[in-house]
């Protein structure tokens, strides 16, 4: 391999990424031997590798939404609630009972829809999309710092999923909602599609039309951006806008995969799971450069370290603190302060034998 | 004898004391429950351990970062006290002071990553949360009940206060404020906290320690979440990893509502103290309301949080162009070129003496 391509190489934003990753991987194929066992059961695809893609695609999703609004130098903290909002809708819409009125639990379990499914995805997408519209408006309309703006609707957002649910753990019954989550197409999981529809779709907008240049010029710098005569406003609005759609579909899926809306719990902790992918995935938080790839590969990292976890018998909660190191680790191989002092301990063993 | 006005940088703060005083006023009119001055103590009581940790925060938050960590750190002491308490049998003379280092400790990490590898705070903290609510589904997975004897005695013991009652975690409470408004206003610490969250790179070409301080800071939040963290199982009895979930938004939303920036450099630790109250009031007000149900709560705080930002960003803006004028107006005068960059660093690390005034007239 030539020197030139070896740099080239290291210098792309999917490069640290990958190596961790494969890193990853690598554990997993020394310690954990079935993890890359894969086999067809009733026509589909199982395994740990097709478990982190079906588990991970919620986190995908969202590190897809948050990759936009990062690289405007923003951050969107509101994508959990938003998940619990567009997950309680559909599940209000579905469920006969409404969330409110009693009836009996006959009907209660029946398989049936109270309102068309295209129409609960639609109005749960539509939810999830005016809260990403909000915190849009507040961040580039009422120029709220986006952290602080986000925060608004992190906090009432859970509230309003309440509100929405009428404080329950609504379960559904609706057996083909289960397929947006649990579903198979071809073999694989449904939701690897709707994660590479979404990827396309945001990958064709960012580089294949001019927007990802004004996204990345927006991210970094707003005001000069705004005198070459890009609309940095509606930039924003746009990607805050987007996150909240991504989390909407990510609502949904989680919601369908565990067959219920519980607004305390659906998406907790997932907006600093979804942050910390795009981080992992070497955008930086100042914003500027991005690459979706990148932050796809970012959430994969955390999803794999995740399921690792698991396949190791690490309890489900205590794996957060092996995700904290593994997640430190990675941001400071990043900052440059690290690499200064580790390049300068390198350097120096290179001096010494002269 | 200076006629009495009142400061600009003041009226935030004002405005909260007069929220507080109106919605609790509110309460009081509509609820005879709140007329009882048991109420109003119960307000310190129920959120002494929020008030503590706010407390750090606020300087956090001052010096212009954040931390997302305190939360889980409260849920970290609470497992690891229990734990020790009980299961190991450890006396509370050791487990105490153990706690306490263990915060300061896992603070003082974060702030050196934060400071020494220009990570920013936000993810170095968010780290740090997952870190310690991870650490205590490792020390246990249930939830521990504290039976030791010092514990139950401080839990159980109560300050007669004019007829009501309070318990000690609200003396603790009520103790770390005063230490806290001392060290923000009165020692060289708190003036360079102020410096470091108006402007960095003034304070560090200023010659101010600002490596040492916002290390400082952020051993002072986890200590003071450490310290909440006892509090908060003597007020409980009992460890569990779930404990104090989300509270960091709390401390969050408490902060601003007491009026100090996110932005970092303006705001009073004393502002805190009513920010945490008005997060009780509002608590306390949806429970005497009894048909609002409990999630309205969030909803209130969330409004409240947005009102409060968006009023200071009214504010900023506005003192922003005041302060731009005026340093223009003073540039044209000696003839020099206007330049709309300037930032000054936050003016109120200089005056302190009106803060002083103005609490002893309060007081």
């Amino acid at each position: 391999m030539s020197k030139l391509s070896w740099k080239h190489l290291r210098d792309s934003q999917l490069f640290w990424p990958v190596v961790a990753l494969a890193l990853i991987m690598l554990f997993n194929l020394i310690f954990i031997p079935d993890f890359f066992t894969l086999e067809i059961k009733d026509g589909h695809l199982f395994g740990s590798m097709v478990d982190v893609i079906n588990r991970g695609a919620p986190l995908m999703l969202l590190a897809i939404g948050m990759t936009m609004v990062i690289a405007t130098a923003g951050v969107d903290l509101s994508v959990g609630a938003v998940m619990a909002i567009s997950a309680g809708a559909a599940a209000v819409l579905i469920n006969p009972a409404l969330g409110k009125t009693l009836i009996g639990s006959d009907k209660l379990v029946e398989d049936i829809t109270a309102t068309p499914l295209w129409v609960v995805i639609l109005v749960a997408l539509a939810v999830a999309t005016l809260c990403g519209v909000w915190n849009g408006l507040l961040v580039s309309r009422a120029n709220i710092q986006p952290m602080v703006a986000t925060l608004v609707l992190m906090v009432a957002g859970r509230g309003i999923a309440q509100l929405i649910t009428n404080g329950q753990i609504i379960t559904v019954y609706y057996s083909p909602y289960f397929f947006i989550g649990n579903g198979y197409l071809l073999g694989l999981p449904f939701t690897l599609f709707i994660v590479l529809g979404v990827f396309l779709f945001a990958w064709l907008m960012t580089r294949r039309t001019a927007i990802g240049l004004f996204v990345e010029s927006v991210g970094i710098n707003a005001s000069s951006s705004f005198f070459s005569g890009i609309n940095e406003k509606n930039i924003k609005l746009m990607a805050y806008t987007f996150c909240g759609f991504c989390a909407g579909i990510a609502g949904l899926i989680v919601s369908s995969n565990v067959k219920s809306a519980d607004a305390n719990n659906i998406g907790l902790f997932s907006e600093l799971d979804a942050i910390l992918a795009v981080v992992i995935g070497g955008t930086l938080m100042s914003g500027g450069r991005f690459s979706l790839m990148a932050s796809i590969v970012g959430a994969l990292i955390i999803q794999a370290t995740t399921t690792t976890m698991y396949a190791l018998g690490v309890p489900a909660m205590a794996a957060s603190a092996i995700k904290a190191m593994v997640v430190l680790i990675v941001i400071l191989l990043y900052s440059e302060q690290f690499k200064d002092v580790l390049g300068s301990v390198i350097e120096r063993k290179g001096v010494q034998p002269s | 004898m200076r006629k009495f006005k009142i400061e600009r940088k003041f009226v935030p703060l004002l405005a909260t004391i007069i929220l507080f005083s109106l919605g609790y006023a509110y309460g009081a009119i509509q609820y005879e429950g709140m007329r009882d001055p048991q109420a109003f103590l119960n307000l310190f009581t129920d959120n002494a351990f929020l008030l503590i940790t706010s407390i750090g925060m606020t300087f956090v938050i001052l010096s212009g970062g954040i931390d997302l960590s305190v939360g889980a750190v409260i849920a970290l002491t609470t497992v690891a006290s229990a734990h020790l308490l009980e299961k190991e049998g450890l006396s509370p003379a050791i487990v105490i002071p153990l706690m306490l280092l263990m915060g300061a400790a896992l603070g003082a990490v974060m702030g050196s990553i934060i400071h020494f590898f220009k990570v920013q705070p936000f993810i170095v903290t968010l780290a740090g949360m997952f870190f310690a609510r991870g650490m205590c589904f490792f020390i246990s997975l249930e939830a521990i009940t504290i039976s030791d004897p010092f514990y139950r005695t401080v839990a159980l013991y109560r300050i007669p206060v004019f007829g009501s009652f309070i318990p000690i975690n609200v003396v603790i409470a009520l103790v770390v404020l005063v230490i806290a408004m001392y060290l923000a206003h009165f020692t060289q610490f708190g003036r360079t906290v102020y410096a470091i969250g108006g402007n960095e790179q003034s304070a560090l070409l200023m010659g101010l320690p600002v490596a040492r301080t916002k290390v400082l800071v952020y051993t002072l939040s986890g200590f003071l979440s450490a310290l909440a963290g006892i509090v908060y199982s003597i007020y409980l009895l009992s460890g569990y990893g779930l404990n104090a979930m989300m509270l960091e938004l709390d401390a969050i939303a408490s902060v601003v509502i007491g009026g100090t920036q996110l932005i970092g450099g303006v705001g009073y630790v004393f502002g805190t103290m009513f920010g945490v109250l008005i997060t009780g009031l509002i608590q306390v007000l949806i429970m005497f309301n009894g048909e609002l149900s409990s999630w309205w709560t969030r909803i209130a705080i969330g409004l409240l949080t947005l009102i409060f930002i968006g009023v200071q960003s009214a504010f900023a803006a506005s003192g922003e162009k005041r302060r731009k004028i005026t340093v223009a107006a003073r540039k044209k005068e000696k003839g020099e070129v206007v330049d709309y960059q300037v930032k000054s660093i936050s003016f109120s690390s200089m005056e302190e003496t009106e803060f002083e005034a103005f609490i002893r007239s309060n007081w």
